[in-house]
């Protein structure tokens, strides 16, 4: 399958980043993250693929990406994000909150903040599942069912949000500066917002019936009202924070054991205003353990979202914007304003079975 | 118990004599406990060493460059499973020789990988460590590529030599180094390393590359003409089997004798006697075992020497014929004093076409299963191994992966391959994947979500439901009611349900409120899974419905908590207690009939507590006495409003 590389770590890899590039320019990033968990010696490596900018329409890529430098990490890493241009803050199966800064002058990564038990139990650690940030401003949610909010260069935590939740929680995003949501193990989707004291969410929505597990969150990169949610049955959710509890749009993955993580990526939102005016959503999902990406066939949405879904896997996918933009062109004449659905072709099984994900 | 074949190594454990102290040990799955006991060898007993040292038989599965291996054999093993059983057995030969190849290619990519890092590394241990590595999958590759050639592709008469051929030139491969070498030098034909090329080109049979080198020569000595062009004639006319021409095998064993004659009276006639080195590569032609015993260091190995022997000598040899001409060439090549190596013994054990002893020796050589596992597989889908059952596993094929998928599932990462090769042993696997499975060390909830699916998969709810009350237990222990009840619902665990919702219970006794209520509120119909977690919804909907003031609903269902025996009897005097508020409403909420369930719920229960407690203090009887008598009393009350307002008749 053209366009797509694969390499392999030798380590189970759970989050992969692309370093963020300045809202100027118009070049893609080359520089990415990932972190590893469930190996003995977890850690988070910078990786980087070619040496010079590669235009955008380029089809082919040479070159496997290349470590440029690694750190070792305690615990799982169970989410990453880039705070900006040099810091990486990690989320752990410790509990720790850690702010990497990558020195780019000598091309290492070395610690430069640590909460260590910023989620913790009475006795046990506590893994902090979720971490988002908005520079300089820090919030991770842990298995404990507390939200965090840090600023990074402070020491200190500034505001704990305590028995945020009954069971853990797994996902935060930001909904605006001073809102953020979060999905828990119970399948509810709770909205907070950090200008109110309290410990109550404002907002709690919820898919009645069996509690099924949301793994993940992400709002829609215009609208910022719309946010979808991909949860443990492969149900992908799309809701509206404005009105109702109940999610307006569900999609069903191919099968429906998988799971789902998915993140909207907004760097691409103007490639993709640019390129396909009017076209409107395209979900992607991939299943965590050995299978080749689902077909997504949309219900008729009630609603159509324009945006763009790339996957941010288990293992280190070599996910080029432009594989994804090259797959839209080739499917753009599938698509009418009705019903057909949109496809993906299934990513061979090669690629992926070599991540024990 | 069958003897044992070969003398067992022994490993010295630092800190421990085992001549002083008795040595305990403990198996573990991959590798065992040893301690020091307080036995001295001789009676007596005295203090030792108090650590516990584990020792581990399989480094391999640590090595990150080796996990490669594991992995990409993983996935060429499932796609072997899944090749369809109703196809006719010949059309499956191509597909099981091409799958061959990939574990081949899988074993090389890693040996380049590792010889890539041994080579440079700073660390000189770790370099040593990896050499060996290297040297162990040299030799893995060898003993697959013969099995590859002998067993599963099976060639007959003919293409046998032939593709023995291409498996030493394989894995001969400094001969097109040197061969550069020379070549790239100035003058190639006074290099001193170029008859060694041009012999080892012959020797492997390669005579188009060594009459290409040989043009050389015979450019500088142009009085020799004659003679090279003699020699280049002869290499150009020997004939090679064509398996895919009309050409039988008899013609051609035919043409082949009439080249060797005709090799034969070239040498008769003397025609190279001046060129020691042109008779030497003619007597090779001719199959002259003297000859090709001098080049030994050519050669290198005994089966090269078998190898060439049988293109020179006979190239039409059967397959059952090959251990005749493997036992001799081995007596001839290698020194009678010798110890043969077990890479020899394994070698000539394939020859002989003995796949058990083959597999049996290369169990003992190697440290892990990975390899006798995979090659067992493919030969049993291959039908090459009869079936007979051992006294442990069902067969063969079925011991070997359950064994190497035990040693898998002790790797921290790896234990998910094992899943798949446990999948795909009929008789024991499901057994073992049920035993290993809980032991999977579940420190996050993302792990743990990730096991229970894998066994909802394989429908083991025994498992699934063991694992959620691991983490049920977990949360309890860290005092997160909510999260230890989902655990108990997911598991339908109605005894564990209970226990936590007698916590609940508790703790709103001691506090007043509730906590988790965004997951008590929202039970739904999981309620239902113990008497005790019903109650406690129901228990919280009365205070939600309170909280809203619609205090009739409340009132019917505090009734019917109490009526319906749902509540336990513990809980009556603070469910009669909640009654009270709405008992000294202004409006009447409970009608006659209801009040007067009510009164009989407490005389239930004050006639149980009728015999004094001596342990209770006196104060707390006070207390109850007083709460007592203000029930009544609001009962009364409530009783006398009711009937009132029943008995009007609004005119």
């Amino acid at each position: 399958m053209e366009g797509i590389n694969a390499k392999y770590v030798s380590k189970k890899i759970s989050k992969t980043r692309w370093r963020p590039v300045s809202s100027s320019s118009l070049q893609q990033p080359d520089i990415f993250a990932t972190g590893s968990w469930d190996n003995e010696d977890n850690s988070i490596s910078i990786w980087s693929i070619g040496e010079n900018g590669v235009s955008i329409m380029d089809d082919e890529f040479e070159g496997d990406p290349q470590l440029v430098c690694e750190y070792k990490h305690n615990g799982d890493v169970l989410d990453l994000q880039f705070l900006d241009q040099d810091r990486i803050v990690t989320a752990s199966s410790t509990g720790a909150v850690t702010i990497f800064q990558h020195h780019h002058n000598s091309q290492t990564l070395s610690v430069s903040q640590l909460w260590d038990r910023a989620h913790h139990y009475p006795c046990d650690n506590a893994p902090c599942t979720g971490v988002v940030c908005n520079s300089p401003e820090i919030v991770t949610v842990g298995e404990d069912g507390r939200i965090m909010l840090f600023r990074a260069d402070q020491e200190g935590v500034l505001r704990t949000i305590e028995k945020a939740d009954s069971s853990a929680i797994h996902a935060v995003t930001f909904l605006r500066t001073t809102e953020i949501l979060t999905v828990n193990s119970i399948g509810q989707l709770k909205l907070w917002d950090f200008r109110q004291p309290g410990n109550e969410p404002s907002q709690i929505l919820s898919l009645t019936g069996d509690r099924v597990p949301l793994h993940c969150v992400d709002r829609h990169p215009n609208q910022q009202h719309i946010v979808a949610t991909g949860g443990q049955d492969g149900m992908l959710c799309i809701w509206d924070v404005r009105q109702g509890n109940m999610p307006f749009s569900l999609m069903e993955a191919h099968s429906a054991e998988s799971k789902i993580f998915m993140e909207v990526v907004n760097s691409l939102k103007r490639q993709v205003d640019l390129q396909f005016k009017g076209f409107n959503s395209c979900f992607c999902c991939a299943h965590s353990v050995g299978g080749p990406f689902s077909s997504i066939k949309p219900r008729p949405p009630v609603l159509m979202l324009r945006g763009w879904i790339t996957v941010a896997l288990g293992d280190f996918f070599k996910f080029r914007h432009t594989i994804l933009l090259k797959r839209w062109t080739e499917h753009k004449h599938n698509f009418s304003q009705r019903n057909s659905p949109s496809r993906w072709e299934p990513v061979p099984h090669q690629c992926l079975a070599h991540w024990g994900l | 118990m069958e003897e044992v074949d070969v003398e067992p190594t022994t490993t010295p454990i630092p800190g421990f004599d085992s001549n002083q102290k008795h040595l305990g040990f403990v198996w573990g799955p991959g590798d065992i406990l040893v301690y020091e006991t307080i036995y001295k060898a001789s009676g007596g007993s005295a203090g030792g060493c108090p650590f516990v040292h584990e020792v581990r038989k399989d480094e391999d599965i640590y090595s990150p460059i080796l996990r490669k291996l594991f992995n990409e054999s993983h996935h060429i093993f499932v796609g072997l499973q899944r090749i369809r059983e109703d196809l006719p057995s010949k059309n499956k030969k191509p597909q099981f020789v091409s799958i061959s190849k990939n574990y081949r290619s899988v074993i090389r990519a890693c040996m380049e990988e590792l010889q890539q890092v041994a080579v440079s590394t700073q660390d000189a241990a770790l370099a040593t460590q990896y050499g060996n590595q290297v040297s162990i999958l040299l030799a893995v590759e060898l003993i697959w590529n013969l099995c590859e050639v002998l067993f599963i592709d099976a060639a007959p008469a003919g293409s046998l030599v032939l593709h023995l051929l291409d498996w030493v030139r394989l894995h001969k491969a400094d001969v097109d180094e040197k061969a550069r070498e020379v070549l790239a030098s100035e003058s190639p034909a006074e290099h001193q390393a170029y008859w060694d090329v041009v012999i080892s080109y012959v020797l492997q049979g390669r005579m188009d590359e060594a009459r290409q080198v040989l043009v050389k020569q015979a450019a500088l000595q142009p009085a020799a003409r004659a003679m090279f062009k003699l020699l280049d004639n002869l290499l150009m006319k020997m004939p090679i089997f064509n398996p895919g021409e009309t050409q039988t095998l008899t013609e051609f064993d035919v043409k082949w004798r009439h080249w060797r004659e005709e090799v034969d009276r070239c040498l008769q006639d003397q025609s190279f006697a001046s060129n020691p080195h042109l008779e030497d590569i003619c007597k090779i032609l001719v199959g002259d075992e003297d000859v090709l015993l001098e080049h030994k260091e050519l050669l290198s190995t005994w089966y090269h020497f078998l190898v060439t022997r049988l293109l020179f000598s006979h190239p039409t040899v059967k397959p059952t014929e090959l251990h005749y001409y493997a036992q001799s060439s081995m007596h001839m090549f290698l020194d009678t004093r010798s110890v043969p190596e077990p890479l020899d013994s394994i070698l000539l054990a394939a020859f002989e076409f003995d796949i058990h002893q083959v597999i049996k020796d290369c169990s003992i050589a190697l440290n892990n299963w990975w390899f006798v596992g995979h090659l067992t597989d493919l030969l049993d889908h291959c039908k090459l191994l009869q079936s007979h059952n051992l006294h442990f596993g069902s067969n063969l094929r079925e011991f070997l992966l359950l064994e190497y998928a035990s040693g898998l599932f002790t790797h921290h990462s790896l234990w998910q391959l094992a899943v798949d090769y446990f999948d795909h042993c009929p008789e024991f696997g499901r057994v073992y994947l049920e035993l290993q499975i809980e032991r999977v060390p579940l420190d996050t909830e993302r792990k743990a979500l990730k096991v229970i699916r894998i066994c909802e998969q394989r429908q083991m709810t025994e498992q699934v439901r063991s694992i959620c009350k691991i983490m049920a237990k977990k949360a309890l222990r860290n005092n997160r009611l909510g999260s230890a009840l989902s655990w108990s619902i997911r598991a339908k665990d109605a005894a564990f349900a209970t226990l936590i919702s007698e916590r609940f219970l508790q703790d709103y006794c001691a506090k007043g409120t509730f906590s988790d209520l965004d997951l008590i509120d929202n039970l739904g119909p999981a309620m239902l899974l113990s008497d005790r977690l019903t109650f406690l919804g129901k228990y919280r909907e009365f205070h939600r419905l309170y909280g809203e003031k619609r205090f009739s609903d409340a009132a019917k269902l505090l009734l019917s908590l109490m009526t319906a025996k749902i509540a336990p009897r513990s809980f009556w005097m603070t469910l009669l207690t909640d009654a009270l508020p709405l008992l000294e409403q202004k409006e009447v909420i409970f009608s006659a009939d209801q009040t007067h369930e009510l009164m009989f719920c407490l005389e239930e229960l004050t006639s149980e507590k009728s015999v004094p407690n001596p342990d209770r203090p006196m104060q707390d009887e006070d207390i109850e006495t007083t709460k007592i008598e203000l029930l009544r009393l609001a009962l009364a009350r409530n009783l006398a409003m009711a009937i009132v307002k029943e008995g009007t008749v609004e005119v």
